[in-house]
């Protein structure tokens, strides 16, 4: 079981939050999210008790948990084996491990514009 | 082999087959596809081309497409026809799944969007009432002169045989993986549910079966195999 790193903004799962959600940390969210998550140059980790329906800008995104909603990352998204996705995807690099669920698009888009 | 066997199996193009991967613990098998192999045409000469997998999520379907520059969508129908509120009673108080509510839930994209679907085992193993219903929705969303390649088991196949998923290893090589359930699922009409641990095998397509399943599309081609699977690209 992953833990948190310390030092990185932390919802736990207790944690209910409707709205829009933004800032300029890295963010671990292990609670309940509904809204928008904007996290423009930072990174988003979603734990394994994590529940998200959100839309989803982040440089770089992890989920353990479970995400409805659309993931924009400007680097890389890594699902791991626990995660369940519903929404499209587009990352420069994606990574997904065995036993991840997904159902959306995964579009790649290169840092040259390609 | 009888001679009539063979001469039928001549008209048919395919030397498609298993053969066992030694994998400790994972029992994955690599097996040729001739259906594969003419479909592969098509996303290695084309740019940009938009990608049906109706299989099970597969990294290594994803890897393979994306990294080739196609977008590919990903839908396991199969687990989402074991949604519990799809059950429901037909007109004959028969319990059968709900087609117009699973359409509703899924497979929701614009007309004409597709350029190739991978069925591949799906109409074998999904549920009676939402065959037709699908294969419909699969028209509609592939582009004119789209491919979609379906495998289908034939008799001698047995009543038992596992439902696997596919992971594309190769231009014209499958990597088979047998499916188990990860999800708690109540018992479907079909019998579809977690306690086999695996889906079942719904029934036996013969040749007229599968053409009139795509008599919508604008042809057919069958590849038939050594594995007892029947391999057919159809062209909308």
């Amino acid at each position: 079981m992953s833990t948190p790193v310390t030092g990185l903004a932390q919802i736990g799962k207790s944690v209910v939050i409707k709205g829009e959600l933004s800032g300029s940390e890295d963010l671990y969210l292990d609670g309940h999210v509904e809204g928008s998550i904007a996290l423009k140059g930072n990174s988003l980790t979603v734990g394994p008790n994590g529940e998200v329906k959100a839309s989803v800008d982040a440089k770089g995104v992890v989920v353990q948990g479970k995400l409805e909603g659309n993931i924009q990352a400007s680097d890389r998204v890594d699902l791991r084996k626990s995660a369940v996705v519903t929404g499209d995807i587009s990352a420069q690099r994606i990574s997904i491990e065995e036993g991840a669920f997904l159902k959306g698009k995964v579009d790649i888009h290169r840092a040259d514009g390609k | 082999m009888s001679s009539v066997s063979q001469n039928f199996m001549k008209l048919f193009r395919g030397s498609s087959g298993p053969e066992t991967v030694a994998a400790q613990g994972s029992q994955k098998l690599t097996r040729r596809s001739s259906g594969l192999g003419e479909l592969s045409r098509t996303w290695e000469s084309g740019e940009n081309l938009c990608i049906l997998d109706l299989g099970s999520t597969s990294p290594t379907n994803i890897r393979h497409f994306t990294e080739n520059g196609h977008r590919i969508y990903s839908e396991d129908l199969l687990t989402a026809s074991t949604d519990p509120e799809l059950v429901t009673k037909d007109e004959f108080g028969t319990t059968a799944l709900d087609s117009r509510k699973f359409l509703a839930d899924n497979l929701i994209y614009p007309a004409a969007h597709f350029d190739v679907v991978l069925c591949w085992n799906l109409p074998d193993y999904l549920d009676e009432s939402l065959v037709k219903p699908v294969v419909g929705r699969l028209w509609s969303v592939l582009k004119p002169g789209g491919m979609l390649l379906a495998f289908f088991h034939t008799r001698d196949a047995g009543p038992d045989s596992p439902c696997h998923r596919y992971h594309i290893v190769g231009a014209d090589t499958l990597e088979m993986q047998k499916i188990v359930l990860r999800r708690e699922a109540p018992r479907t009409a079909s019998g579809n549910n977690s306690a086999s641990d695996s889906f079942q095998l719904q029934r036996v397509f013969n040749n007229r079966h599968i053409e009139n399943l795509f008599r919508d599309f604008a042809s057919i081609k069958f590849f038939l195999a050594r594995d007892n699977i029947r391999e057919v690209l159809v062209v909308r």
